[in-house]
């Protein structure tokens, strides 16, 4: 095939997935061109966003090419061999920072991996070779996933793209900023206390928390074992579904990862906006009362509102519940998450692996400099609350307590699924994309950005963000809260939702500011962070 | 503000924040120490609001999902590939890591 234009590569980066699958089977595009038109898109506008950590343009072309000989080889073989190829086969995706691909980086945002090579993949890297989706890279995140902006990264914060002045939310900024951006079409994040939802809400795209134990964590960096899932990114549901179909699954170097069935509705979602509608008829959503508390910015309560109204429009059943525990999420959540951490994070001494700070003085000394040095101000924090809760004479009144009322907090969620509620429905952050620096003066203040999605991984479940409009020119997600193992449902939910606003104007919106980060002189979101 | 936020008696001091960097095994600056212990105060103060619930009859969760112990099949299996493994040790000797010495010494 004759090279392309840069204007026609430019236009297959702004395709979904789902587009893609079928131009890769018709044979009207290949995957080495797909992947070559989004690396040329990402290594272009990425100064201004800097999602990503690393990118590897080598290993990329080659999966490329693995796949398109697939691809020849199905063609050939007939019709069912080509149907067998998964939805992801030939597709380009970006990773996470934390998930291990072997012989590649996995920094996790920290200092303290700097220059650790991966020897083995993650069990997702696994699964996406299988399915013959393109690595392209890593993206940027905030040091292990704590964070809610980015702006906990080692390596410099990430951009909004619909606002280069704000944050892309977090800690997975960097994998929902690429997908807004049309640098990549989908990737995946984790979520321990809303690090997917939260910034797809931010980023205007659609991201997932599946339930605990639906995705391996192996080769994954762990921040809090009972707490952390991987989920997929997309800009759409259906993108998002066929990813996460890709990677789920028990896997038995992932002991929490639980053997149940990963439904085939995630990769047949209706493609046609009024079947997808259809779905709502006579459905039932909850909508929690404590998602929506006194002084929750104004245009996200809106948004959110005219979304369920849209809902009810299209013949669902909405009513008014109760989480009465809801209040008390967020501080069981900042002991049970660093306690966990501070475990965790204990591994990393500066003996097998990653920075090592080495002055010829005794084996404390040297611990007691590789972590100082080696962790950033967020994690050092969490990494001390959780030694703290954990330490003698706290344990009960700390750590103990976090996981009864933790206890409480699932129990809420139990009350509704057994009256039959198909999913929740609530915002996913309450407030927009906010200004670098405007939360990290005050710990408190960007842990308060997690208060609509933590509870969801306190009591284990699914929960996903789909955009529902703009305020202030920047983007509202609202979030479907499921019973576990409903990630179908959700998805379901989210396509239906788009389906009823697909004639919205918010709808064919593109991020403002893409057209700046084609400007060679565009200030790294670094810089322009700094200047505040 | 979107949720309310809890101001109550300080609880830890500098030798606490001391302690804790100790058992943690973090060296900190001292400004760091200084900074931690006016944060730490404060988020702690955020965890007062549980002394609120009642929760002496509620039993504990350590994990969200049910699952019998699986156990796997006692297959013989390759394990990571010893030189990628120790390609990453910030000091080796062959095929051993080079640690500091816990006993004896100074």
């Amino acid at each position: 095939m004759s090279p392309m234009t840069p204007d026609a590569a430019d236009a297959l980066t702004e395709l979904h997935a789902h587009d893609l699958a079928g131009a890769l089977r018709a044979g009207i595009v290949s995957a080495r061109e797909l992947a070559a038109a989004h690396l040329a898109r990402t290594h272009r506008t990425d100064q201004g966003l800097h999602a990503w950590l690393s990118i590897d343009d080598e290993r990329a072309l080659a999966e490329a090419d693995a796949a398109d000989a697939r691809l020849s080889a199905a063609r050939a073989a007939g019709p069912d061999a080509l149907a067998a190829l998964h939805p992801m086969h030939g597709v380009p995706v970006a990773l996470k920072d934390l998930v291990s691909i072997r012989g590649g980086q996995a920094t996790a945002g920290s200092r303290i991996l700097e220059g650790y090579i991966a020897p083995y993949d993650a069990h997702i890297t696994e699964r996406l070779r299988a399915a013959g989706a393109v690595i392209l890279g890593k993206t940027n995140m905030d040091e292990f996933a704590m964070g809610s902006s980015t702006e906990h990264s080692a390596y410099g914060p990430t951009a909004n793209p619909w606002d280069l002045g704000r944050v892309p939310g977090g800690s997975s900024g960097g994998s929902a900023a690429a997908v807004a951006a049309f640098q990549t079409p989908v990737s995946i994040g984790t979520d321990t206390g809303g690090s997917i939802r939260q910034p797809a809400s931010m980023c205007g795209v659609t991201g997932m928390r599946p339930t605990y134990g639906r995705v391996s964590r192996y080769g994954i960096v762990a921040f809090a074992s009972s707490l952390d899932q991987v989920g997929p990114f997309g800009r759409d549901a259906r993108d998002a579904a066929a990813l996460l179909h890709a990677v789920a699954g028990r896997d038995a170097r992932d002991s929490t990862s639980a053997p149940i069935a990963v439904p085939d509705d995630l990769i047949s979602l209706p493609a046609g906006d009024d079947e997808a509608a259809g779905w709502l008829r006579g459905k039932r959503f909850g909508i929690p009362a404590e998602y929506f508390p006194a002084g929750m910015d104004a245009g996200v309560d809106a948004r959110i509102r005219e979304g369920i109204a849209a809902l009810e429009a299209a013949g669902a059943v909405v009513e008014p519940v109760s989480l009465p525990h809801t209040e008390y999420a967020l501080a069981a959540y900042y002991i049970v998450a660093p306690a966990e951490a501070s475990s965790n994070l204990a591994r990393y001494d500066g003996v097998r692996f990653g920075h090592s700070v080495r002055g010829g003085g005794d084996y404390l000394s040297n611990y007691l400099a590789t972590r100082g040095r080696g962790f950033g101000p967020e994690v050092k924090r969490r990494i001390m609350l959780g030694t703290y809760a954990l330490s003698a004479g706290y344990y009960d009144a700390f750590y103990l307590k976090a996981l009864k009322v933790r206890t409480l907090i699932k129990r809420d969620f139990d009350l509704l699924w057994g009256q039959g509620f198909d999913a929740l429905v609530a915002p996913t952050a309450p407030s927009v994309a906010f200004e670098f620096g405007a939360k990290t003066a005050d710990p408190v203040e960007m842990y308060l950005a997690d208060a609509c999605t933590l509870p969801v991984n306190m009591a284990g479940l699914p929960g996903i963000s789909t955009p529902c409009g703009l305020s202030d020119g920047l983007p509202v997600g609202l979030q479907f809260i499921g019973a576990p193992w409903s990630e179908a449902a959700l998805f379901r939910a989210a396509r239906a939702y788009e389906g009823v606003t697909a004639g919205s104007a918010w709808r064919s919106m593109r991020p403002r500011d893409l057209a700046a980060l084609e400007d060679p002189a565009v200030p790294t979101p670094a810089e322009r962070a700094a200047r505040r | 503000m979107v949720f309310p936020y809890h101001r109550g008696m300080a609880t830890l001091t500098r030798a606490d924040v001391e302690h804790v960097a100790h058992l943690a095994r973090l060296g900190l600056a001292e400004h760091e120490l200084t900074e931690l212990e006016g944060q730490l105060n404060h988020i702690l103060e955020q965890y007062a609001k549980l002394a609120e619930l009642d929760t002496d009859d509620i039993p504990p969760t350590a994990q969200v999902i049910e699952l019998e112990t699986i156990l796997r099949d006692d297959v013989v299996r390759t394990s990571l590939d010893p030189a990628a493994v120790l390609a990453n040790a910030p000091e080796r000797d062959g095929d051993f890591f080079v640690v500091p010495a816990i006993l004896g010494g100074d």
